[in-house]
């Protein structure tokens, strides 16, 4: 299912290829717990941060749930327009001494969108942030729920 | 500088047991009086951590909670594994000092040098 729009589409495809490569490679690495070191991990090379997101349906709401560790819930963007949803903010990074020995963590701006199959009720939509975990709830709009239809046999 | 130190190889064997682990995004800072591990953990609560250290290993865990979401999911892009990750400790480390705290799912490792390592003056008679 498409309904997830990669970011930074103004991006060169080879940029892109790039991105899925280093997305594939840092899978493999946390599969296999990799002890090489950050290769490609750093900050600043092709890869770029993009929070991890899953989008749940029941027959009233969308839930979409999004990986967003260690921010701070002002620094949390969320819009919806035309039925996408956009999350973005930035992960700023609180540097202490100058001296980070090894660094895997991606701190920047990021966005991700979603495209909403069926129209919500804007007005009722609610993000929490808790243990890092964003969830964004989007009741689904009247018009869009599903409907049971009496037959009427005349 | 010497390191918080060599990531254990072994952990790398964990995944043929039945418990799959994730190994969580890390980022080490030296500091003058020892390390800071930060480790992204999302979905783990203050329940869920444990740290342990035991034969010069410390070994940081987060079991994540279950996510509270209603539906089949549409698309998904995260993987409900709990995390796990292993580091030989330096032995400058004063191990009984290590404290730990989890924030919006960072989880921030304190780990101390033991204060006799620290350069000190040693008077004559």
């Amino acid at each position: 299912m498409n309904i997830i729009r990669y970011q930074n589409q103004s991006r060169s495809d080879l940029a892109q290829a790039f991105d899925r490569f280093a997305a594939l490679r840092d899978e493999m690495d946390r599969v296999f717990d990799s002890s090489y070191g950050p290769v490609f991990r750093t900050p600043g090379s092709f890869s770029r941060w993009a929070p991890a997101l899953d989008v749940y349906q029941d027959k009233d709401q969308f839930t979409v749930v999004a990986e967003l560790p260690g921010l701070k819930k002002e620094d949390i963007e969320l819009s919806l327009q035309n039925g996408v949803l956009t999350i973005s903010g930035e992960r700023k990074q609180e540097k202490k001494s100058e001296e980070g020995y090894r660094n895997e963590r991606f701190f920047g701006r990021f966005q991700r969108s979603v495209t909403l199959p069926t129209s919500v009720d804007s007005s009722k939509v609610k993000a929490t942030y808790e243990d890092g975990i964003l969830k964004v709830v989007l009741p689904k709009a009247e018009e869009a729920k599903p409907k049971k239809i009496e037959v009427s046999v005349g | 500088m010497n390191m918080v130190s060599q990531e254990n190889q072994k952990t790398g064997q964990q995944s043929t047991e039945q418990t799959a682990y994730v190994a969580p995004y890390v980022e080490i800072e030296a500091t003058d009086s020892g390390y800071v591990l930060y480790a992204e953990m999302p979905g783990v609560n203050r329940e869920g951590i444990e740290i342990t250290v035991e034969d010069g290993n410390l070994v940081i865990a987060g079991r994540r909670q279950r996510l509270a979401v209603s539906g089949e999911p549409l698309h998904r892009e995260t993987r409900q594994l709990d995390f796990r990750r292993v580091y030989e400790l330096d032995p400058s480390i004063d191990a009984n000092k290590i404290s730990a705290r989890i924030e919006q799912g960072i989880l921030t490792v304190n780990l101390p040098k033991a204060e006799n390592l620290n350069p000190r003056r040693i008077a004559l008679d």
